[in-house]
């Protein structure tokens, strides 16, 4: 008992401190064909023609597969659960290669090589014409009549448009003396950026194929392999190994069907796909660009009147995870700050660039860059203090969302602005920075964040778990939720441990790389989802286990089952606390007996039909150079409150990592693309800034432990939460440091120092100039 | 064909070896894939990211952008070369496990080869100078924090000193 709630050591570091943990491309071996893609060089067009000629001539190069080859099956990519209503199915609009190509980076023919150097030779060998059509990198402008047509199935280009309408908008708004503040914002498209690049490999086994792939969510690739190529789903294996990182990126189905297709084509030959990182940048997925328009109605003592959203979703090329993240983000506006009449409308519209999915926070880092760059908009508008009106404005203790059923159980927010008030000094420091002169100035910003636990009612929540004891009393423990990086692995092994009554979380060996020949059936690492979701399995698993472990132990010990436990690895009775046998005693009898052999195992299924809602808030202190148009955070804090913690260092590091990628977010990440050709222009980790060991100061992370009522260890979403509220939070700061309001991401230089000229902070001799241009 | 393979003699983790190499291979290849030292990632191949990173002759490279034949006569370290006779690791190894600063492990080993190159300077650095020598290394899973304060633990014990309690 009482591993839950440790830091404990992580059961894979030993082995990722010596190189010996295994990622895909240790596993391939080096027999592998490669394969390289031919990507499309213009941003819209038709492929006429592919000329292989010369590709296949090169010396080691085994085939050219051109889109005119592949089967005629468009299949979807989002990672999320099947759905048996097709209404509720992803969009499928791709094929494994594309003759409409839709953006500069799409893929339209494969080489396959006996090594790289002659498949990357071939990839520029391969000679397309194509017929170019015009094309749209903007939302908005891909939405005006008369726009590029992308996708055949959707005119007008919106993947989708939904609504929520709530009172009266137009009616409440007519109330005499509101004041009105109108802004927009805009968050930039960014990418994951996790170390080990996407890859694959694949091959023919006895009829089926097996595929080994960097993926979040190997059941769910099972599926949209069988859909791509038209095969039943148990033709189909994936593997996948321990994975350098994917904050959603690999929650996508990538390579894995297009792999899997040409070593079907090959006979069933070991074929490899590894991307390069450029291919990573472009050809994978990225964050949504989401542009937003918030128009707030309060009355001059900070109360909401009326509000209203309109946020428009930049998905790119294809449809991947679509409309889900801007829904999501349009989903908590209601919720954040309750306010009687609401009227929201998210779009999420086609465009010829690169194509968005899923990414750590899932639409809720673009909102919260709108939501709460707005509420320090309204509180300068109306001359109150952000935290203040914080306080006053904020989802209240008791509050249920009539959907999702999500209640707030506890005063999180307050909470954990407490906390993080407390440590930054924040009160005195706000008021000292509010009316600084001079070149360098200070600022102190606060932002809240909203954030749920996993998918649920959207679509299906669901854990299973298969627990397995050995001779000596230690237990194999499998689910299908995945370890990426977080540290999973060894939350479950805490948990396990105490719900079956292990004394020590190392004698529970999760089986770490999930087979779908092996592991139980799941979902994946998605949506801050799988402690959550496996607290249910794991609990209910290892009664399961135990009540077998003591039906055995009353054969052995004749003593009724009610009065025996297993506590700390020892049959217990419970009556006078007496230790009546080790459990690796009871296990060996249980393997050998000549009289009863059995094997003690369990295996179980839940299904979670809650959710909870898990809040927080970042504080971050920045230092303006104002001449040379540079912020930097100089201090800052993310306090969360995701529950009881079952592993607080682990909490923590985790926290770490979501506000470096939050402060990247904030300060430097954009991928920018050049508007005469479409074409990426900082496809690398060179020109593509994501923060390094020098960007960010100390980190500090903090808990609130409010123990989350429906989880069976009181734990909620932490994955994903902790990049939510630090862009915000920086850009409240500057605001604070600055009086000016900066309405884009990043916060680089270059957006300051247009701001700041338009605000008469600098001069800009050419600005005049540029405006006749 | 002939000028395409060279015969290079090195020496790797201490021990004297020969090998065939490929002349348009990296160090990378060669490492991963002739003498399948798992330790050494690939993250961009281009020298931006330093997952391949590895001490040749004392100083850290990235080996991605270093050509196998180029480590003719050189003396290569790799992360397996920290293992002590009787499998123990090094201070700086369970230092990252300590300070949980491991997650995906992508970047660890490259990071803990770095931090040798730092050690074993046997000099004090202050939290700046420890964050710009390993700044050549990406990682996307810890904000760097843990990683910080294992290099930096190490750093003290070394040298035999108290570490200062403030950040």
């Amino acid at each position: 008992m009482g591993n839950v709630g440790k830091s404990v050591t992580r059961i894979d570091a030993f082995d990722k401190v010596t190189g010996r943990a295994k990622y895909t491309d240790d596993l391939c071996d080096k027999s592998a064909l490669v394969i390289k893609i031919v990507h499309s060089t213009i941003a819209h067009g038709h492929v006429k023609k592919v000329d292989i000629a010369e590709a296949e001539a090169v010396p080691g190069v085994v085939k050219v597969f051109t889109c005119f080859d592949v089967p005629d099956i468009p299949f979807p990519t989002a990672g999320h659960p099947w759905s048996t209503e097709e209404s509720h199915q992803d969009t499928a609009d791709r094929k494994l290669l594309n003759a409409h190509v839709r953006y500069h980076g799409d893929e339209v023919a494969a080489v396959v090589a006996e090594n790289e150097v002659a498949a990357a030779q071939a990839v520029r060998l391969v000679k397309v014409d194509y017929e170019e059509l015009p094309f749209v990198l903007d939302p908005q402008e891909a939405m005006k009549e008369g726009a590029p047509q992308i996708q055949e199935d959707f005119p007008g280009n919106v993947l989708k448009h939904t609504s929520i309408n709530n009172g009266n908008y137009e009616e409440a708004i007519k109330e005499p003396g509101l004041i009105c503040v109108d802004k927009w914002y805009d968050t930039a498209t960014v990418q994951h950026c996790h170390i080990e690049n996407h890859i694959v490999f694949a091959q023919g086994e006895n009829g089926r194929l097996v595929i080994t792939s960097s993926t979040q969510i190997p059941h769910i690739v099972r599926r949209t392999v069988g859909q791509a190529l038209g095969m039943p789903w148990g033709k189909i294996r994936i593997i996948k190994p321990y994975i350098g990182g994917g904050f959603g990126n690999k929650q996508d189905t990538l390579y894995e069907p297009l792999a899997a297709w040409v070593s079907q084509q090959l006979g069933g030959r070991l074929v490899k796909l590894d991307c390069t990182r450029e291919e990573t940048f472009v050809s994978n997925r990225v964050r949504h660009a989401i542009r937003s328009h918030i128009v707030s109605w309060l009355r001059p003592d900070g109360t909401f009147v009326a509000r209203k959203l309109e946020a428009f979703s930049d998905q790119g090329a294809y449809a991947s995870h679509g409309h889900s993240i801007v829904a999501k983000g349009m989903g908590c506006f209601p919720q954040m700050y309750p306010c009687p009449n609401i009227q929201a409308d998210a779009y999420t519209v086609y465009t010829n660039k690169a194509v968005s999915g899923a990414m750590r926070g899932y639409g809720i880092p673009q909102a919260m860059f709108a939501v709460e760059s707005h509420t320090d908009d309204i509180c300068k508008a109306l001359n109150m203090d952000p935290e203040g009106f914080r306080r006053k404005n904020i989802m209240p203790v008791g509050f249920k969302d009539g959907f999702s059923k999500n209640e707030n159980y506890y005063d999180s927010f307050g909470q954990c602005a407490d906390k993080a008030m407390a440590y930054m000094d924040y009160r005195n420091k706000y008021e000292a920075y509010k009316n600084q002169t001079g070149p360098i100035r200070k600022g102190i910003g606060l932002s809240y964040f909203w954030y749920n636990t996993g998918v649920w009612p959207i679509s299906l929540e669901h854990s299973s778990c298969r627990m397995v004891m050995n001779q000596d009393g230690s237990m194999q423990l499998q689910v299908a939720e995945t370890e990426i990086g977080q540290g999973a692995d060894t939350a479950y092994a805490q948990m396990g441990a105490d719900a079956v009554g292990i004394k020590d979380y190392r004698d529970v060996h999760v089986v770490s790389s999930q087979d779908t020949d092996v592991t139980p059936f799941g979902l994946g690492a998605y949506a801050s989802r799988q402690t959550y979701v496996c607290g249910f399995s794991i609990r209910q698993t290892g009664e399961i286990l135990k009540n077998k472990i003591l039906a055995y132990a009353h054969e052995l010990t004749r003593m009724p089952v009610d009065t025996l436990d297993v506590v700390d690895s020892n049959i217990v009775r419970k009556t006078d606390s007496r230790v009546l046998m080790p459990l690796s005693e009871l296990c060996t009898e249980a393997f050998y007996s000549l009289s009863h052999s059995e094997h003690l195992t369990a295996e179980s299924t839940y299904q979670i039909k809650s959710n909870a809602y898990s809040f927080g808030c970042c504080i971050a202190e920045v230092e303006v150079d104002i001449p040379l148009c540079k912020a930097q955070v100089t201090k800052i804090i993310n306090v969360h409150d995701c529950g009881s913690l079952i592993n607080p260092a682990l909490a923590e590091a985790q926290v770490h990592g979501g506000m470096s990628m939050g402060i990247g977010y904030g300060m430097s990440e954009q991928l920018l693309f050049d508007p005469k050709t479409g074409k990426a222009l900082n496809d690398n980790l060179l020109d593509y800034k994501l923060s390094t060991f020098m960007d960010h100061p100390h980190l500090e992370a903090q808990f609130v432990e409010n123990a989350e009522p429906t989880s069976p260890y009181g734990t909620k979403a932490l994955g994903e939460p902790p990049a939510c509220p630090v862009a915000p939070a920086i850009r409240n700061a500057i605001l604070n440091a600055t009086g000016v309001a900066i309405d884009k991401l990043p916060l680089n230089p270059h957006v300051l120092f247009e701001r700041f000229s338009e605000e008469g902070l600098i001069n800009d001799p050419w600005r005049e100039v540029k405006a006749h241009v | 064909m002939k000028d395409q393979f060279r015969l290079i003699e090195f020496n790797l983790n201490g021990k004297d070896v020969a090998k065939m190499v490929d002349c348009r291979a990296s160090l990378t290849d060669m490492l991963r894939d002739d003498y399948r030292m798992t330790s050494v990632k690939k993250g961009c191949e281009v020298g931006e990211c330093g997952a391949c990173n590895v001490i040749i002759d004392g100083e850290c490279y990235n080996s991605c952008i270093y050509l196998a034949v180029w480590a003719k006569g050189k003396k290569i370290r790799t992360l397996e070369s920290l293992l002590g006779p009787n499998g123990e690791l090094s201070d700086i190894q369970q230092a990252f496990i300590d300070e949980t600063a491991v997650q995906c492990g992508f970047c660890t080993p490259g990071f803990i080869m770095t931090a040798i190159e730092i050690l074993e300077t046997g000099k004090e650095y202050s939290d700046d100078e420890l964050r710009k020598q390993l700044s050549g290394h990406l990682c996307r899973c810890t904000g760097y924090e843990n990683i910080l304060r294992a290099v930096k633990k190490t750093m003290y014990k070394r040298l035999g000193k108290p570490m200062p309690t403030a950040t």
